[in-house]
């Protein structure tokens, strides 16, 4: 029996493999395809204070092993969150991570202090990705002290673990990582989509009503796992590894770059079951390896000459 | 709705660029409702990455058929496939045709209107129909002859079809739209199902206001997942706060037709 859990500090996941925000909905719409109790955890879609239409359509746009989005993040906001999905939520045993937006830092933490009030959430993330209407539509997730300063007053209310995801649109993504462990955070998860752009040559116009989008698939992978190696070495907090996922194999490389679990985005799309493949596939690999307990390849990468 | 990774083609057959695939399916043939769709793997590889959504467009027992154009990278690679190719399918999925009772249905005049590729779930949708006791015309529009490869097919099946081409080289001259907007003059329809381009199921929608006909569209997009989870696809429809983009894979992709809002830039 190989073991797949992972003990984040904070936290123990049955195993390392967790559905990412904005791909798995409010995790019910997967409940026909798989068993959620199979799966390390899941992210619901981003929760803002209140319900948001999100954007036009076209909201994607499909390119080289890759898609991009610009959706907006829609959704029922925290009220309705927690009377119509939370309580059909807490039957599922697994770990139940809760995506928090903001359109200000006041607006993170009102989200987050009322969330605190609801039972069945295990931790926040803080999708520090959504444009700050207090920094002229910038994203926190952009500069250091923008990610310290919405973080810290986040940390200072949550009764919860918090998982801060970072944007790899930034020169150096490191030291937004080291702002977020100084400000606090329990963890970080990498890499949200990078700002991209796709254009239709017939029309003149770009594919999506936003102009630019946000790629995700397995295009991103190579890059997200550099960034994930990268603050691997730098941080000291769990981090989680997120970009382009398809499979076991995908899985196992974040692993060994360092990642302490991983997030399953764009494959839930393809195929509902992936996260639930994945975690097969991590079996495998680990029986043919004869490795018994998964931890054994977090950070294992020879980098040796 | 359900994951079959063992669908297997047992038949197909094509004219142009049109393609007829009949897939073998038990779990979801048997759930399969008409207007309802399936999300098809057509590569095993990345590229391309998403599923392509189609409209069932039969169902016999065990088998469902899909009725596609190859217009573009997706379809294309569909084409290609042969019968005994296994396919990754999930369906049936989104909400199809509102089907009333026998006792709303019999002996009504229902018009079904389809443009090209949109012809395709409303082959399903007359047979319902007609199971439940209703009189139904199909209205056919094409560019031009070689789109209207489906019309003997209804003919075959006992079920009347009215064809047009934009280029008068098959039946009435001119848009399906304008040669059912003038069968309103002889014949009242108690219903109105269409599928097709935009600017087609917006005139319908126009005509059927005027009449007083009642409507109900199926509608196209390009789809992320086709179960609701990526939020991807929307539509704009009237709600008490106005209006509100809703998902086309999970409240469609059949909408009433009063309720769409159709926006300038997809003309």
């Amino acid at each position: 029996m190989i073991d797949l859990s992972v003990d984040l500090g904070f936290l123990r996941l049955k195993n390392p493999v967790i559905a990412a925000s904005g791909t798995f909905g409010y995790g019910l719409e997967f409940d026909p395809f798989i068993n959620l109790d199979d799966i390390g955890g899941f992210v619901v879609k981003g929760l803002y204070s209140r319900p948001r239409p999100g954007n036009p359509p076209p909201r994607l746009a499909e390119t080289s092993s890759g898609l991009i989005n610009a959706i907006g993040l829609p959704g029922i906001g925290m009220k309705r969150f927690t009377e119509e999905i939370l309580p059909q939520l807490r039957k599922y045993d697994t770990t139940l991570f809760v995506n928090v937006c903001g359109e200000t830092e006041e607006e993170f933490a009102e989200v987050v202090d009322f969330l605190n009030g609801f039972d069945g959430i295990d931790a926040y993330e803080l999708n520090i990705s959504c444009p700050n209407v207090k920094l002229e539509g910038r994203c926190p997730a952009l500069n250091p002290e923008d990610t310290y300063s919405v973080v810290k007053l986040v940390k200072e209310i949550s009764t919860r673990p918090l998982v801060t995801k970072l944007s790899p649109n930034v020169t150096n993504i490191v030291e937004i990582a080291q702002s977020a462990q100084e400000a606090g955070s329990d963890a970080v998860s990498l890499v949200n989509t990078f700002l991209s752009m796709a254009i239709d040559t017939e029309t003149r116009k770009p594919k999506i009503a936003n102009i630019m989008g946000g790629l995700s698939g397995p295009a991103i992978k190579p890059i997200a796992l550099r960034m994930v190696y990268q603050v691997a070495q730098h941080v000291t907090i769990p981090v989680f590894g997120i970009g382009g996922i398809m499979t076991g194999q995908d899985a196992v490389e974040f692993f060994l770059a360092g990642a302490k679990a991983v997030e399953v985005g764009t494959a839930n799309f393809i195929d509902p079951a992936a996260t639930v493949n994945i975690i097969k596939q991590l079996e495998q690999y680990c029986q043919t390896q004869g490795i018994d307990k998964l931890e054994d390849l977090i950070g294992a990468v020879d980098v040796s000459s | 709705m359900q994951k079959d990774p063992s669908a297997r083609i047992v038949n197909t057959k094509h004219w142009g660029d049109y393609f007829l695939f009949s897939i073998e399916s038990p779990i979801i043939a048997t759930q399969a409702l008409p207007g309802q769709f399936i999300m098809i793997r057509v590569s095993s590889r990345d590229y391309p990455l998403l599923r392509r959504p189609l409209s069932i467009h039969a169902r016999e027992q065990n088998i469902i058929d899909i009725f596609f154009q190859a217009s573009g990278l997706g379809t294309a690679l569909l084409s290609q496939k042969t019968s005994s190719d296994s396919l990754d399918i999930l369906g049936p999925l989104g909400h199809g045709f509102s089907l009333k009772g026998k006792e709303d249905l019999e002996d009504r005049e229902v018009a079904l209107i389809g443009g090209g590729r949109g012809i395709a779930p409303l082959f399903f949708l007359a047979q319902e129909l007609r199971q439940r006791g209703a009189e139904v015309v199909v209205f056919y529009g094409g560019k031009t002859r070689s789109d209207l490869p489906l019309k003997d097919k209804f003919l075959k099946n006992g079920i009347s079809v009215s064809c047009s081409t934009d280029d008068g080289s098959f039946g009435f001259h001119g848009f399906v739209t304008e040669l059912f907007e003038a069968e309103t003059e002889k014949k009242s329809f108690n219903f109105i199902y269409a599928c097709g381009p935009e600017a087609m199921l917006e005139k319908t929608g126009q005509i059927g206001l005027q009449k007083d006909i009642p409507a109900e569209f199926s509608l196209e997009s390009m789809m992320g997942c086709g179960f609701g989870a990526c939020w991807g696809c929307v539509t704009k429809i009237k709600s008490k706060m106005g209006s509100e983009w809703q998902k086309t894979c999970e409240k469609g992709p059949v909408f009433s037709a009063k309720n769409i809002i159709w926006l300038n830039e997809n003309k």
